[in-house]
Parts: C-alpha cells; structure tokens; sequence
C-alpha cells in the first residue's frame, strides 16, 4: 500500500483525510483507485498535477511505477525558464 | 529613392544600392547579407551593432547606409585574418566570455577600438567603455577579463 | 560512480565546438536566415488595454502595392473553445492561440489583431497605417487591488476560478493551497513573529535578440520555419496545433537563440509568419522590434505576498504562512504554483501553508523567466529569515544552518528532500573569506539562500561513428549557454577520446528524436543523460565488433579509455575507437545509436549568494562593491559555464533588486519599452561576480550532475536587499531599490531618527 497526500483543498472536498493509504503499482492505477473511494477525485487529479513518488517530481505521469511503501505526494505542474 | 553606394567593408571595395532613410545595419544585413553584426534594439541602446566607420566606434542602427560612400567600415567579421583568430576572439573562447552569443560581434568591435586608444586600460576603464554594450547573459564578468587579457597579448606582440 | 575517479574531460574547460561561428559573425540566429522570395511580415497591435474588436477593413492594407497577405484573428482556428469551456474557461493551448492574435477582445495594450506580409517592411508598415480597426474600449484593470476590487472590472468575464467552491465570475484564474501541519500550533510555539507585506513589478527576462523566425510553406501542406526558440519541437507543437497541421508536416530547423531565459520557451510570430506564408505562396520573415518585444511578449509580472514567519529564541523555525498574488496578465497562468511551493523551501518548517491567487490584468501574457515565481518568493522569506537572525542576535549563516533542508527533511511542498547540498552551500559561504571582510562607511553585507526544483523531462540524442573514428552527436536542444561544450565533454568522457574528436550538432525536429526545451536547468543533466545512454550502446556494439574480429565470446570484452579489450590478457592487442569504426562496414555495417528518454533522478539545486552594497546617503544610489556566488551544481562537468551561469543569474537578480521595472502609464501602455529606460545592468553597474562551485554529486546522474541554470537567480535580490539594509538599517518590502525610492526612505529614517 503506497502512501498518497492529497492537498488540504482536496482533502477537505472528497472525504477529509490528507493521507490515504492506497494499492496500485503505478500512477494510473493509484488514480484509479483513488476514483473509487471518492468519486470525481481521479478527475481532479488526473492530467492536471506532477507527482512526487518518493521526493522525486514526474511532471507529466501516467505508468510510473509505485512501489510497496511509496509516498506519493500531488504537486502544481511547474514550468521552468 | 535608391541611392548607389561605393563603400569599403571589411578591407573589400563594395557597392550597393541604399534606400532613403535606411540603416547601415540594414544595408549591412538584408542588402549585403552580412549578419554578423546583429540588432538587438534599434535605437543605439544594446551596442549589439557595434561597427568602426572611419576609425570611430558607431552602432550601425543611427548611422544612415547612405553616410558610408566612400568610408571604410569594419565589422566583427573582419576582425580574423586570414583565418588567424585575433587576441580578443582567441581570449572570449578560451575565456567563456560568451554564453549565447548575440552580443558578442558588438563587445569585440567596441573592444578593439578601446585596445586601438587604450592598450593598458584598467578594469574600471573597460567596464565604463563597454557600458555601451549590453549582455544579459554572461554578468560581465568573463567579458572584462577576457579583454584584459587580450590587451596584454596584444601588448606582447600578438595580432 | 565514485568521487575518487579521475575524469580526463569533465571539470576542464576546453573550447566550445560553436565558439569559432558565434565569435566571428557566423552563426546564424533567428533573423539571419533569408530566401530569395522572401516577404517581410508585420503585426498590427491593439492601442487599447481592453477592448472589444468590432470590425476589421483590411481592403486598403490589402490592395497596397508590395502588399501579399493580410490577416486577422478571424484567419486562425477556434479548436480549443469547448476544451477551455469545460474548465472555468481556461485552458492554455486557448490561451495561446488568443494571444498569437486576438479574436474578439484586445486584451492588453500591444495585443496583435492583424497583421501583413509585404515586399518590405517599410511597405509592411505602411500597410497596417491602412488597417482600419473599431473598437469598442472598455474598462481595464492593471494591478492586483484594482482587479480583485469588488466592482472590478473583468478581463474575462466568462471565467471562474479554478480551485475555489462555486465561483463567482472574478480575475481570479486559479487559486491554490499547499502545506503541511497546522500554522496556528506552530505559531504558538514561536517567541518571534515576523509578519510582512511584499510588493515585486514587472520585469523582462531582457535577452538582447528580439524574437524571429522565417516560415515557408508549400501547397501540398509542408511548413519549414527557421525559429530562434529555447526549443524547436516546442516551436513545431505549438504551430502546428494552433494551425491544426500534421506535426509530420512541419520541420523546425533551430536558429542559434540570443538569449531565452524562459522568455523563448513559447510562440508569438511563427504561427502567424505560417499563415502569412499559406495566404500568399511566399516565405516570410517576421523580427520583433525591441519596442514589440518590451509591449507584447511575455514578462513575468507583479507580485504581492504576504508573509508570516514565527521562530524559537534558539533560532529553530516553528511556522511559516504566506498569502501570494501573482499576476498571471491577460491570460492568467502565473508562476504562482511554484511561488507557493519555494517560499518555504530551503528550510525545515514543522509547519507550513501557502495560499496563492493567479490574477488576471490587463497586461501582456506573462512568460516564465528563470525560476519562476521563486525570485519574488525568496525576496520575501530570505529579508525575514534576515529580520529574524538580527532580532534573535544569530549570524544570519548560523540561523540558517540551523534550520536548512536535509536529505529526509520534509519539504514545504510535500515531499521528503533526497540527496541534497544545502548544508554543503551554506557551510562554503560562512567559510567564505568574503563573508568575514572588513566593510566600509556606508557599506553593508548581505546573504541569502535560493531554491529551485530543475527539470528531466524528456530528451532524444544521437551518436554517429565516423570511418574515421570521430564521433557527431546530435541533440536536439538549442545551445543557450554553451552546452555543446558540455555533451561534446560527456560523450568524449564515455568513450574515451580526444575532446575535439567530438562535434555537437543541434538538430532538426526531423533528425533528431523528440526533446523538450533547452530551460529548466535541464540540458546538460537530461539530454546529458540521453546522449551517455547512446554512446553506452555504441561501445556495446564495438564491444560486439572486436569480438567477432576476435573470434570469442562478446561478454569477455569491455571497454576502456577508448578501446575494445579482452579480458585477461596481453594478446590480442586491444583496438581503438578508429580502427573499428574504420573496419564497421567489413564488421557488421554502419555503427550509430539513438536514446529518448525522460529523465529521471533530477538534482534540485541550492544556492546562496553574499552581497556588499554602499549606498551613497546624498543620492541613494545602491553599487554593488563585492558579490560572491556559491551554489552545489552536482558536478561541473564545464566549470566555466557553471560559473557563467552564476554570474548571469546573480547579475539578473541585481538589476531586479535595483532597478528593473515596467512603467505602465493609467492606460496600460508600457512607458519604457527599451533598453534606454528599461535599464537592465551594465558592465560599469557590476563587480566581478566571484563563484564558488560546490560539488555534491547527484546520484541518479552518471557524472552526478544537477542542474545550474535557473537557481543562481534566487538569491540576488534579497541578498541586495539585505544588504542595503546592513548599509542602512532601513528595510525594504518593495522592488526595485531605485535611487529615489532609497532616498526617500533614507530621507524618511533620518528624520524619525529611527535609522
């Protein structure tokens, strides 16, 4: 089970836990599987955040691979110059 | 109304066309296809089109291509010679005095003609010299040493 | 990969493969490409900050002599109105394409409505002198109070805000919210409270080559743009969506790029040279002038943050708590993402929360420039954390070494830090000479910290061997800064050859696999990466080939410094590079190899800078006397460009801090569009900027490499700022520290006797 935090704002809209344990061994599938739990979770997320698995940011991911104890945070997209 | 120019750029007799009101940098670039000297603003303010007409040091933007009948203009282009790097060229490579490199034609003509009145300039001399040449990339810093270095070359003999 | 290896080429300094073309007129960017039925295109620019478009007569502009093509929004495709519907009204591909011209508002004072293609420019200008445009001026809004005012004004009055619960139509595009912990508990924990109001203007990212491209086009539908870009796919996805054609169809073929600074990681004119070239049947050449380039393209904008900060007497930080405003110009799409997530970044705060609003004004589409969002964040927290470190009598280094990021610490922007060199920055300025000189009247001492993330991202390369055992790499990222140097030095590194036997080429968007933009501090560490992984498997395949000349299992040969050899033994003699690459067609055939990856195991970075002002009481002109520059970039793998990435980045933040602002008069038009009164640092303005490079090695890169390019201009301000007040003891909230603004409160401290 990976660790995901969702940010405060979300949080607060779907459910009210900021951290949620959830199964699935890559992004895709943790969003999927968080869609399950709050339905329209997935689609707030989905497409439209970086996330962080295990301190390192992913801009745009999709199969990233997750693994057994992984902390998964959602980040805004950043651009750089 | 166009005007027959007979010029000398770079050491090479010249001729071209010129219309009213345009620039020597215009002339230069679109009509004489020599992009080697660059514009980054227009109105004399970057010192990117930095050319010696008749010795002096000019931004070729306020100078008309009409003013050059019967002068002599140099350009970074003519700077080598003979494929012999000169001192400053040689001093901004080895230096990294340059990063993107669009303002470097103008540092090194306006270099040179400081070199030609001032061969010991101090760094302070340098600095308010190419205060007429912007770079936004390299800080300065890297340019002015580069110069101070090529002036000793040049002092020493070289170029 | 261990830090006793002795590297031949990385860490040295030799001459980059470019340098000969860019130091003698040769190299060719953006506007130095013609064709011989070549037309010159210009753009007609809205004289209103907000107004509605009601008609175009472009039958005179058209019938114009020398006249080929006339425009306007109507030529362009609508294609992303119902995507943009379906989120608040925001999306950015629609955003784009309403900035490339307009449709049926003019947005900001500059905004393109129309344009020409034309023999010549003068021909060009005359031309838009006979479009007639009716508009319908409405009411603008040009700072944050003015838009988030109650009866604002609204730039787009169909948008809500995305990130707030049943918005109202407002200027808001976007609110966020980050943070971990509850601020409150943490605040009252602390004995010291600091809490400020910060205001930053609008500033250009100030690169000396305006904006060009040429685009020619055929009937059968192909497009070729010459661009000077920070990115040639960037430069053909973009065109190519806006104008809704096959991207197979187009080929960017990159100009060399007079500086970008984040400025160039998007389009204004190739899109619109494309159209111009379809209308007319002929190549056109677009060059923004320096006034076009100050009035229309993207600056990164003002900024208002508020900021809270508590801290134990010890000078352990308990909480911080920060409100920013950013404004994101017509469009929306500020930095203020990023803003929110490095205002608390390079320490350890228990608890944390930033709050950030994307504004909508009337001002050109802002563009991000170097870090962005985190020069104006730092500017904020690093004069506090100065404020705290006087006021608990800590050394401002100490204090911060008290509470710096470590590896495991748990970032204010969520995630646990990994391998990272704050520590290593901060212990390197205190040991720094500079930091305990003596100082002068008049002269103060300041220092700061900087953060920013970098990027991986993605990056193809490729590595061709020569006959004659030379190597030609192709990247496909455009050489801003020197990088050549730097992945000519790294494939010379891996195979073991003369550096100059290596020649870097930037490639096409046909050539070379697909890359992201040459910005994110991202070239020498992702395409680094792309091009080592390459050059692996081209020693692989010489491996196989000295095996099968040898007659013996490919697993019993290894590569090392530039030759095939079998294991255990003197016989047979090992064969270089040259002889393989010479025999490759008897051997097998052509030997190359591609990569494309996206890169992963990005280094963030840190930096922090000392600055020694000396402000004169009488004009309240601030000279920056001393500056030194330390930053961890992982592994210089080219000191020298390391270095200038410092001392640019450093000088950048100087002119920032000192005096760089847009002047926007009451309508919304910009008063300074050049370089005369839009005054970026000259040689005379600066010291020598002294560099420290640190070197803590980022593990996921082979040669530990982190990224450089953007951090360097994190620290400048609020060092500057910082030391003015040392020099002065007057604090300041509010950028730039122009003369004037300085005197005045110098003048102003001097007789309420609180200086």
């Amino acid at each position: 089970m990976a660790r995901v935090i969702l940010p405060q704002a979300l949080a607060d809209r779907f459910g009210g836990e900021v951290q949620l344990e959830i199964e699935g061994r890559n992004v895709r599938a943790l969003l999927a599987a968080l869609d399950a739990r709050y339905p329209g979770l997935g689609q707030e997320l989905e497409g439209k955040v970086a996330v962080a698995i295990d301190g390192e940011i992913h801009n745009d991911p999709l199969l990233e691979p997750v693994e057994e104890q992984s902390e998964v945070h959602f980040l805004p997209r950043l651009a750089g110059g | 109304m166009k005007r027959h120019i007979s010029t000398t750029i770079d050491g090479e007799a010249l001729e071209f066309l010129s219309e009213d009101g345009q620039t020597l940098l215009d002339a230069l670039r679109d009509v004489l296809l020599k992009t080697g000297t660059k514009e980054g603003c227009g109105t004399g303010d970057c010192g990117a089109c930095s050319v010696m007409l008749d010795g002096r040091l000019v931004c070729a933007c306020l100078v008309l291509a009409a003013e050059v009948e019967g002068a002599s203009v140099e350009t970074v282009e003519g700077l080598a010679e003979a494929g012999e790097l000169h001192p400053l060229q040689k001093r901004f490579l080895e230096g990294a005095a340059l990063q993107c490199g669009v303002c470097t034609p103008g540092f090194l003509v306006a270099a040179k003609a400081l070199l030609e009145i001032n061969p010991d300039p101090s760094e302070k001399e340098v600095r308010y010299w190419l205060a007429g040449n912007l770079c936004r990339c390299t800080g300065y810093d890297k340019i002015i040493r580069s110069v101070l270095d090529a002036a000793a070359d040049v002092r020493g003999g070289a170029g | 990969m261990s830090d006793e290896k002795k590297f031949r080429w990385v860490g040295t300094r030799p001459i980059r493969p470019d340098g000969i073309d860019k130091v003698t007129g040769r190299a060719q960017y953006g506007a130095d490409f013609a064709l011989p039925d070549m037309l010159w295109g210009r753009v007609l620019r809205s004289p209103h900050a907000h107004a509605r478009i009601l008609s175009i007569e472009t039958g005179a502009a058209a019938a114009l002599e020398g006249v080929h093509a006339v425009m306007t929004g109507q030529d362009l495709p609508d294609l992303f109105a119902e995507k943009a519907a379906a989120s608040g009204g925001h999306d950015d591909s629609n955003n784009l394409a309403h900035n490339v011209m307009a449709r049926d508002k003019a947005l900001y004072h500059g905004h393109a409505v129309a344009a020409v293609a034309a023999t010549s420019r003068e021909i060009a200008e005359r031309a838009l002198e006979l479009i007639d445009v009716e508009y319908e001026v409405l009411p603008h809004v040009l700072d944050i109070p003015t838009a988030l005012a109650a009866d604002a004004p609204l730039v787009h009055p169909d948008r809500v805000a995305q990130g707030i619960e049943n918005p109202e139509p407002s200027n808001i595009a976007k609110r966020l919210e980050m943070g971990h912990g509850d601020p409150e508990e943490g605040f009252a924990e602390a004995d010291e409270i600091i809490e400020r109001e910060f205001s930053t203007r609008p500033v250009h990212q100030g690169y000396i080559e305006p904006h060009a491209c040429l685009a020619q086009t055929t009937p059968d539908g192909r497009v070729t743009l010459w661009s000077s870009s920070q990115g040639h796919f960037m430069v053909r996805d973009y065109t190519a969506k806006l104008l809704d054609i096959d991207l197979s169809l187009v080929r960017v073929i990159p100009a060399e790029i007079g500086g970008g600074f984040g400025g160039k990681t998007t389009v204004y004119l190739e899109p619109i040279a494309v159209s111009l070239s379809r209308k007319s049947g002929r190549s056109v050449k677009m060059v923004m002038s320096r006034e076009e380039v100050f009035r229309a393209s993207g600056p990164t904008l003002g900024t208002r943050i508020k900021l809270k900060v508590g801290v134990t007497r010890e000078g352990v930080l308990t909480a911080g708590e920060a409100t920013l405003h950013y404004e994101g110009g017509a469009f929306g799409g500020s930095s203020v993402g990023a803003g929110c997530m490095t205002i608390f970044a390079p320490y350890a705060f228990p608890h944390v929360r930033s709050t950030g609003y994307d504004v909508m004004v009337n001002k050109p589409k802002g563009a991000a420039y170097r870090a962005p969002g985190a020069p104006m964040a730092a500017f904020a927290l690093e004069t506090v954390m100065d404020e705290l470190a006087q006021r608990l009598e800590i050394d401002p280094v100490d204090f911060r070494l008290r509470n710096a990021a470590k590896e495991g610490t748990l970032a204010s922007f969520g995630p646990r830090y990994r391998r990272i060199g704050c520590v290593e920055t901060l212990e390197a300025v205190r040991d720094h000479p500079h930091y305990s000189a003596p100082l002068g009247p008049n002269q103060g001492r300041g220092v700061a910290l900087g953060f920013w993330f970098n990027a991986g991202l993605q990056s193809s390369a490729g590595v061709n061997l020569n006959p004659d055992g030379t190597v030609t790499v192709l990247s496909g990222n455009p050489d801003i800064g020197g990088s050549r140097a730097s992945l000519a030095i790294m494939a010379a590194e891996e195979f073991g050859i003369e550096y100059e036997h290596v020649d870097v080429m930037v490639a096409d968007t046909h050539a070379v696999g697909y890359t992201d933009v040459t910005g994110g501090s991202r070239v020498t560490f992702a395409t680094g990466m792309a091009i080592i992984e390459a050059a692996r498997d081209v020693m692989g395949q010489l491996c196989k080939r000295a095996a099968a000349v040898w007659d013996v299992d490919a697993e019993r040969v290894s590569w090392h410094e530039g030759e095939a050899r079998l294991d255990g033994g003197v016989e047979p003699a090992p064969l270089s590079l040259a002889a393989l690459a010479k025999n490759a067609g008897k051997t097998g055939g052509p030997i190359s190899a591609r990569a494309a990856l996206t890169a992963r195991g990005v280094g963030m970075g840190f930096g922090a800078h000392i600055c020694d002002v000396e402000v004169d009481p009488e004009t309240g002109k601030v000279d920056v006397i001393r500056y030194t520059a330390v930053q961890d970039a992982g592994r210089a793998i080219h000191p020298s460009y390391v270095e200038g990435q410092m001392q640019g980045g450093a000088v950048q933040g100087i002119g920032w801090a000192l005096n760089e602002e847009y002047v926007f008069d009451g309508e919304g038009r910009v008063e300074n569009p050049g370089f005369l009164d839009y005054r970026i640092p000259v040689a005379s303005d600066v010291p020598m900027i002294d560099t420290v490079i640190v070197e803590v090695p980022n593990p996921a890169h082979p040669y530990g490499v982190r990224g450089v390019g953007e951090v360097p201009i994190v620290p400048p301000i609020p060092a500057v700022v910082n030391a003015v007040h040392a020099a002065t003891g007057v604090r300041f909230c509010d950028l730039p520290l122009s003369p004037a603004r300085v005197l005045a409160r110098l003048d102003e401290a001097q007789s309420s006797g609180s200086a």
